[in-house]
């Protein structure tokens, strides 16, 4: 039994290292999240993945031979809003999908965000390339600052899902300059 | 010292026919006010929908009722199984050996979660037990020092651009 006196500090790993990384995906129930998560994902070999356990709705894209990210949704039942400070730390950002016919339901995923200091952009999510609201108006609805990106995004569609990850990237790069 | 946690850990068939009850002692929560508490453990999956697949034994059995992982352990955490040498794996619990055998390739926590059905506390537990044995590596950013740095989001865009 030698296993006994193997304890070792948790390795970090040198030699392959893997870095993965995080974003957040929020929006009302029924907004698309499940979509968004899904729409540039290399997981859909998995089954089950968003049947296994209820609060966790992920999906998972290789970037690099060394680098993964991860989109987490967040889980809407009030009941799991304790798992959102464990899927925004060290997040690089949020996604704050919103669909303008139910504009409250993203109230508090917004104040969440920005009460947390994360870096968010709002994406307005689409059906089938119909946006019917104007983008400054959902900027006055939502009463954020006009720093804050808001994009169209139809999450079905993988390029539309890449933009505005990549939107909210940059987001996250601006941000962090400012803050030097 | 023996080895952390392990003699804790009861195999799943051990537990059997003790744990077959439908209710779940789980974790404590600190909910923020406001929120009414569950009416159900959160961390427990929901009865399968697929059928059969739900776990017949308390959860937090194969910890040994541990909730608290030895170490802070991200969702986003990649594991690897370790090279290890000619070591009795069938020490193991069903639950470690899922997992040294999920490992094979680097997988996040909430793979490891998902995949293997089993509740995130409980593979966070686990993980850090097997990492502590170095059964397992893991890779994970240090976010004490807050978000990913400049040097990774270029690297995250870049990646992006090119998907």
């Amino acid at each position: 039994m030698d296993f006994a006196s193997s304890k070792v500090a948790p390795p970090e790993v040198a030699e392959t290292a893997m870095t993965s990384v995080k974003i957040v995906v929020a929006g009302g129930f029924g907004v698309g999240k499940t979509t968004a998560s899904d729409g540039v994902d290399d997981l859909s070999h998995t089954p089950d993945k968003k049947t296994t356990t209820v609060a966790m709705d992920f999906g998972r894209l290789t970037l690099d031979a060394g680098l993964i990210l991860y989109l987490f949704g967040t889980p809407g039942q009030h009941r799991f809003w304790f798992m959102w400070d464990d899927l925004i730390l060290g997040a690089i950002g949020a996604v704050v999908l919103v669909d303008t016919r139910r504009l409250a339901d993203s109230f508090p995923a917004v104040d969440y965000f920005e009460s947390a200091g994360l870096p968010f952009i709002v994406a307005i999510n689409g059906f089938d390339g119909d946006y019917p609201h104007a983008v400054a108006d959902v900027q006055e609805a939502l009463s954020i600052s006009p720093r804050i990106p808001i994009v169209q995004c139809d999450a079905r569609n993988r390029n539309s899902t890449k933009a505005a990850l990549i939107a909210l990237v940059e987001h996250a790069m601006e941000m962090q300059l400012s803050a030097r | 010292m023996a080895g952390p946690g392990r003699d804790k850990w009861e195999p799943a068939e051990r537990v059997g026919s003790a744990g077959r009850s439908a209710s779940s002692p789980g974790p404590k929560f600190d909910f923020a006010a406001g929120f009414a508490p569950p009416p159900r453990d959160p961390f427990v999956p929901e009865t399968a929908p697929s059928g059969g697949g739900s776990s017949l034994v308390r959860p937090y059995a194969v910890t040994g009722g541990r909730t608290q992982p030895k170490y802070q352990l991200q969702i986003e955490a990649m594991v690897a199984a370790s090279h290890y040498e000619a070591r009795d794996l069938s020490t193991l619990s069903p639950e470690c050996q899922a997992i040294l055998g999920f490992c094979r390739d680097w997988r996040s926590v909430a793979e490891i979660s998902a995949v293997l059905r089993m509740p995130l506390g409980v593979a966070r537990v686990l993980i850090a037990d097997m990492a502590m044995d170095g059964l397992v590596r893991v890779h994970q950013i240090d976010h004490e020092q807050g978000r990913p740095d400049m040097n990774l989001l270029e690297r995250v865009l870049s990646g992006l651009r090119k998907l």
